[in-house]
């Protein structure tokens, strides 16, 4: 039915080079990933993570290979693996990551490397 | 007298805007353009008077989380909480609601077929924030304005279409001409402009577009509203579709509502545009 229009029903957002399109897809495999880092809403929770990070991970049944991707601050892993940008934040708020330093890294770049691409980097 | 729409405004949110304003950075020289583009905007806004502001904003993972994740939610509380969004909570107050008004607005919306989540609790952060922070001045104990946070899902696809954005302003007119109360209502459509912020693509932005946008947004929003969410964020960037979310504002505009104010600064990985309407 119509599936040759862009606005068709029930299909999926089509891909965009370099780019994840968080859809019910990715968010259904990133859920756990994302339920940990919603968590880090509260002070109480974001202390017990930096307090003791792997026992902070072990409370989320996360697999081995999300755990991992966690342990070595892999953002573009984590994207990947269904985390949303902006619960990544939270993620990389608590691991003393900005925006910009994961950004810079998702591309492949040092944080100056990034930056001297910006128009005004002082607006940080 | 009832109700009516006295204008419009379509800007970004960026969170570091919020940062810079807590700071007391928004005079240094990299927030200072910024801040200056909305000292005529709040002028306007204190001769305007407007009693209740519609915020049409979307929630980034502090009060909304994805166990169920409503594609329109709207606020039907007498005040609203701030949010802790990961980074701690901004020192700012309460937001003042308007229960009863916002009672009229699901009545009417819904009966007109936009079945929205209707929420009596919620708590607000920076896509919400930052544009309270930039056009209206807070004292102590709270804002010059009542607010209604309208949320609308931009974040998890599939994502309600520009054309149902744009169709949702339009009610909303009609919900607050419909309303009994002598109210003078502004809505602020907030979001993008481009930008990415995530894979290979991050940092990604296009003023070319973002000024189309604006140019179309003023003299063609009913065509604008049909791009299809994959055109938007190509040529503007992923996160960009927040933009969907400046057709509700638009659309609460009547046709011959006059543009007042634009301007447009795109420092670090976001363009920030600013349009207001006058109705």
């Amino acid at each position: 039915m119509h599936r040759h229009r862009e606005r068709s029903l029930g299909i999926a957002v089509r891909t965009i080079p370099d780019t994840t399109i968080f859809d019910l897809r990715k968010s259904a495999q990133g859920y756990r990933l994302n339920k940990l880092c919603g968590s880090l809403c509260d002070p109480k929770n974001r202390d017990a993570f930096r307090q003791d990070e792997e026992a902070y991970l072990a409370k989320y049944n996360l697999s081995a290979a999300e755990k991992d991707l966690i342990r070595k601050r892999d953002f573009a892993g984590m994207i990947h693996a269904g985390m949303n940008i902006y619960w990544m934040l939270k993620m990389g708020s608590v691991t003393g990551n900005s925006l910009y330093r994961m950004g810079a890294q998702m591309r492949g770049e040092s944080d100056e490397q990034f930056l001297a691409t910006r128009n005004f980097k002082d607006a940080v | 007298m009832p109700s009516r729409v006295v204008g419009g405004i379509g800007l970004s949110h960026v969170p570091s805007v919020g940062v810079a304003y807590d700071r007391g950075k928004m005079q240094t020289p990299a927030w200072k353009p910024l801040a200056d583009a909305y000292i005529p905007v709040r002028s306007w806004l204190k001769e305007l008077a407007p009693d209740v502001a519609i915020v049409v904003y979307n929630d980034h993972g502090a009060d909304f989380m994805f166990d169920k994740y409503p594609t329109f939610a709207i606020g039907a509380a007498e005040r609203y909480g701030i949010a802790d969004e990961g980074f701690g909570t901004r020192p700012l107050p309460e937001v003042r609601g308007n229960a009863d008004f916002s009672f009229h607005l699901c009545e009417s919306l819904i009966a007109d077929e936009f079945d929205l989540t209707v929420c009596q609790e919620m708590a607000v952060e920076h896509g919400f924030l930052v544009p309270m922070n930039l056009c209206f001045e807070h004292a102590p104990d709270g804002w010059p304005v009542a607010a209604v946070p309208l949320q609308v899902n931009v974040i998890q696809h599939p994502l309600p279409t520009g054309r149902r954005c744009f169709k949702l302003g339009q009610a909303i007119r009609r919900a607050v001409s419909s309303y009994k109360e002598d109210l003078k209502v502004i809505v602020l459509g907030t979001g993008g402009m481009s930008h990415q912020l995530q894979g290979k693509r991050f940092g990604f932005m296009s003023e070319t577009f973002d000024q189309l946008f604006l140019d179309e947004l003023e003299k063609n929003p009913e065509k604008l509203a049909e791009m299809s969410h994959h055109e938007l964020m190509e040529k503007a960037g992923a996160e960009a579709v927040e933009l969907i979310m400046w057709h509700v504002m638009r659309g609460a505009l009547s046709p011959k509502a006059k543009r007042v104010h634009r301007h447009y600064y795109a420092p670090m990985t976001t363009g920030m545009g600013l349009i207001t309407f006058e109705d």
